[in-house]
């Protein structure tokens, strides 16, 4: 997961700052509403055309979701020996500094919202489930990509604990970082590939990747794969997500 | 009109005749400026025969007699009357040719083709053809004119949003690199160039206005596929030579301009590489959207970094062609201009093969 909008989480972000800082400058000569040169060409659609953009953003994730997100489909996996060096693998958090649980003893991952059997899983009742391990390409909303080897339980084994009710459609994922939470649709969350990782690199994850439990995809841009995870909500209404409500395409499917 | 094969025997028509002289307001004046086909249709013998009976021979004369036609310049009056006979003769001439089935008619499309592919007469064609001389004909349809300019508009909308998007993470390649070579690598591109404010306006008006964009860009393949115009503007081996002598025209190697049709070998050269560059944004653009549901694509350009840097280079191949392009109508054909707008066109170069 990445800082999808430079303007946040600028520390963790190598080499770029002259540039965030004129974009926050920019940003904020919107706010006042100049009405100069940068500001017409910074357009976002405005009153009129920013509702019509939204609209086909959401018909886009209505292809995306309905005719090109297969459930058998697997994204390709790499060998492990072309891994990103671990260093230059990018993370982020919305907090500073990182977000940590002060007892990991008393850390748990809630299943709840329409489901006939809410889950309250410890560390080690998910280390139990079913495992997948996968070597993959992470895919930010800004272009960039990296390789690295991810492990958990998938989603859909959790799903099937929890057994949601026919009304549920939508997923939510919390976290303890700062509000930050993710929407999903069911079909992406039930791929084989969606997991709810505990380990990085063979490795207990890290709190920079999200330690200790992180919502990980190859199927879904690097802003809708929550860190930091506390819990999970089946919704019949779509959630929207901490960027997804700015202004970012809510699907985030790759 | 009929199928692509059998427009082929009397080229120039297909946008006049398929345009529906009968039911626009226009149809008069339509009907009127297209004396290409209607004099094509009307004084070739070979076009009156029974299609089956055909051969080499008649296609290669209509092909030469309308060229011939298309720089007579007959005057609007001889040329009205003349113009209801092909809206009646050429279908009828052409339509059972395909639909008979027998050898020659099978053959007949193709040896059309050949004939009307073949270097016209140098005084049949249109080399720059004296001003006030010049005849008004009929050049682009309005698929052609809308889709274009459309896609223009389009084009600069997914051009600024693309450098917004590009300006969130200014290199190519993995992370941990190496970086692919990139002048303009690590820069953000200046505010004017760019569409959409932050990065989520830029991805929003891009993959809003990709629709639009793919929409109009197969609606203008369509057409030229199925209209037979695609003939007039795919680059082909033959072209290869007259490519080679036009160039050495342009570079005065070469005193008289060589004889053309619609667009001269080069220009073909350059609308058919524009289509295929159109053709190679859409489908690496596709390629980066989707990685992992159309990873087949994303494989096929290499992967997903090189399918983005694909995708970059095509915008500066873009304003290249542009360039070269919008300077190239001012300078050498300006009458191209109002015919891009109104479709009509008074110019050097009024052969439509």
């Amino acid at each position: 997961m990445t800082d999808p909008r430079a303007a946040r989480g600028a520390a963790d972000r190598p080499g770029r700052g002259g540039e965030l800082s004129r974009r926050d400058l920019f940003r904020l000569g919107l706010t006042a509403g100049g009405a100069s040169l940068a500001a017409a060409c910074g357009w976002d659609g405005g009153p009129h055309l920013g509702p019509t953009l939204h609209a086909v953003s959401l018909a886009n994730d209505w292809v995306g979701e309905k005719l090109l997100v297969s459930s058998s489909r697997l994204a390709p996996v790499y060998p492990v020996s072309r891994r990103t060096p671990a260093g230059l693998f990018p993370a982020y958090s919305i907090s500073h500094p990182l977000p940590v649980v002060a007892d990991p003893a008393a850390w748990a991952f809630e299943v709840k919202g329409l489901v006939e059997r809410p889950q309250r899983l410890t560390l080690a009742m998910l280390q139990a489930l079913p495992r997948v391990t996968y070597t993959v390409k992470h895919h930010c909303v800004e272009g960039w990509t990296a390789i690295a080897t991810w492990t958990g339980v998938p989603v859909a084994s959790v799903i099937a604990l929890a057994r949601p009710t026919a009304a549920a459609r939508y997923l939510r994922f919390d976290s303890f970082d700062h509000g930050y939470f993710n929407g999903w649709d069911l079909k992406s969350a039930m791929h084989p590939q969606t997991i709810l990782a505990y380990a990085w690199n063979d490795r207990p994850i890290t709190p920079a990747h999200g330690a200790p439990l992180r919502l990980y995809s190859p199927i879904k841009l690097g802003y809708k794969l929550t860190k930091f995870l506390t819990a999970m909500t089946f919704t019949a209404e779509r959630p929207l997500g901490y960027w997804e409500g700015q202004g970012y395409p809510w699907l985030g499917g790759v | 009109m009929s199928g692509k094969d059998s427009d082929a025997p009397a080229p120039p028509r297909p946008p006049d005749t398929a345009d529906g002289a009968g039911s626009s307001p226009t149809a008069v004046d339509r009907a009127g400026a297209s004396e290409v086909s209607a004099a094509a249709g009307a004084h070739d013998p070979g076009a009156e025969r029974e299609p089956a009976a055909a051969d080499t021979a008649a296609a290669a004369s209509a092909a030469a007699a309308s060229a011939a036609a298309a720089s007579a310049a007959a005057a609007p009056a001889a040329v009205v009357p003349a113009a209801v006979v092909p809206a009646a003769v050429a279908p009828a001439a052409v339509v059972p040719a395909a639909a008979a089935g027998d050898v020659v008619g099978r053959l007949q499309p193709a040896v059309a083709v050949l004939a009307a592919a073949a270097p016209p007469p140098a005084a049949a064609t249109g080399v720059a053809v004296p001003a006030g001389k010049r005849p008004l004909v009929h050049r682009h349809h309005w698929l052609v004119r809308v889709t274009h300019w459309a896609n223009a508009v389009l084009l600069v909308g997914m051009i600024g949003s693309g450098l917004q998007i590009y300006s969130a993470f200014g290199h190519f390649g993995r992370r941990g690199g190496p970086y692919y070579p990139n002048p303009f690598d690590g820069k953000p591109f200046p505010l004017w160039a760019r569409l959409g404010g932050w990065l989520a306006g830029g991805l929003n008006w891009h993959f809003a206005l990709a629709w639009p964009f793919v929409v109009t860009g197969a609606a203008y393949l369509l057409y030229m596929a199925f209209s037979g115009e695609w003939r007039s503007l795919l680059f082909r081996p033959s072209d290869v030579p007259r490519a080679v002598a036009m160039q050495l025209y342009y570079l005065r190697l070469r005193k008289d301009h060589p004889p053309q049709g619609k667009h001269n070998a080069l220009q073909k050269g350059a609308y058919t590489f524009i289509l295929l560059l159109g053709v190679i944004s859409v489908l690496s653009g596709f390629a980066i959207y989707k990685p992992a549901q159309l990873s087949w694509l994303t494989t096929l350009f290499g992967g997903y970094e090189l399918a983005r840097y694909w995708h970059f280079w095509a915008v500066f191949l873009f304003l290249a062609f542009t360039l070269v392009h919008v300077t190239l109508v001012l300078l050498v054909d300006p009458a191209s201009l109002r015919a891009m707008i109104t479709g009509w066109y008074r110019g050097r170069f009024p052969s439509h093969d």
